[in-house]
């Protein structure tokens, strides 16, 4: 199971980042693709960024001129939200994959959660809030309004996006002026945090994930516990790198459906699992 | 009644329906044209410029 994310993740990062001329030139795509939104968050300023990423997408249709009730996006976050959730973040995000493998490094004690993790997790929801939603309506710069999340928060946008685009493009390089050292800074610490704790911008800072978060107890790709089974090892609590007890597994809005739980079990009684129409939600419970 | 209880559509599938729905009205006022018009321009605000 491990590896098997593992290569998925990498697999759909190459894919959905794969405009090669993109980095050589410091250029961006600039095809039909990008009228789709890949379901992770992915800087479509990313010089290898194929398709849109779904935060900027919204930010973009709220940054409109008046207001627009943003149905294409909100589609959008109902549709994947509802068919998978946060398996999205588990498996399907390119920054979500930067923070596991700079987990991955030996050093500090590592740690599941921060303290206060039970304030701090309602990090994203203000940011999806302040930044995302109120912050692109209210927020301008000049006569303009701004992406607020995406200009002064989202360290994908900084990786994937900014430090290609300024390491082939010169004349994007001479414009750097503060905001940029702030994102830099702001990218520097997640990415330093991650080392030592799981996935800090998914589990308190990613609007994106408290969107999928929302549909997790309902979602058609669940992690179903036979309760039946179950011997109460606590192995799965164990395993559950974001710190979860076997009954909120999966319909927490934490969970992210990695499924260390349920390689973790000794009696297999977690599994992924497609609720069958009809079925209550909490039939493991 | 009973049948319709017995047979309730899952969470999810409303939730797919919905957004199938609002993606629908979305392509209908365009917005996805100006989601393409934002996203293959470099953003200045993404990469800390702007």
């Amino acid at each position: 199971m491990k590896k098997l994310r593992l290569a998925v993740q990498l697999i759909f990062t190459i894919l959905t980042n794969g405009y090669t001329y993109g980095y050589l030139n410091g250029k961006i795509y600039q095809g039909t693709l990008k009228y789709a939104c890949v379901p992770g968050l992915n800087c479509y300023s990313c010089p290898g960024a194929v398709a849109s990423c779904p935060i900027g997408a919204l930010q973009a249709l709220l940054n409109q001129r008046g207001f627009q009730i943003p149905f294409g996006m909100l589609g959008f976050f109902f549709l994947v939200g509802s068919l998978l959730g946060r398996f999205v973040c588990g498996w399907l995000c390119p920054f979500g994959l930067v923070q596991d493998l700079l987990h991955k490094i030996p050093f500090f004690h590592k740690r599941k959660r921060l303290p206060l993790h039970h304030i701090l997790k309602f990090g994203k929801y203000a940011a999806l809030l302040l930044f995302v939603c109120i912050g692109s309506v209210f927020l301008f710069g000049g006569f303009a309004k701004v992406p607020a999340f995406c200009k002064y928060i989202c360290p994908s946008g900084t990786l994937f996006g900014a430090v290609p685009l300024l390491a082939a493009n010169k004349l994007l390089r001479s414009q750097v002026g503060g905001l940029f050292f702030w994102k830099l800074g702001v990218l520097l610490f997640l990415l330093l945090l991650s080392v030592m704790v799981y996935r800090p911008f998914c589990q308190y800072l990613c609007p994106l994930g408290a969107v999928y978060g929302l549909f997790n107890r309902f979602s058609l790709v669940q992690i179903h516990w036979d309760k039946q089974l179950c011997i109460s090892c606590g192995a799965c609590e164990k395993a559950c790198p974001v710190a979860l007890s076997v009954s909120q597994i999966s319909h927490s809005p934490e969970c992210i459906r990695c499924g260390k739980c349920i390689e973790a079990c000794p009696k297999n009684c977690l599994h992924f699992f497609h609720r069958k129409p009809g079925e209550d939600s909490n039939a493991g419970n | 009644m009973s049948f319709w209880k017995k047979n309730k559509p899952p969470g999810w599938l409303w939730g797919a329906l919905i957004g199938i729905l609002f993606l629908g009205v979305g392509i209908l006022q365009g917005q996805f044209a100006v989601i393409w018009r934002k996203a293959v321009m470099i953003c200045m605000e993404c990469i800390g410029i702007g």
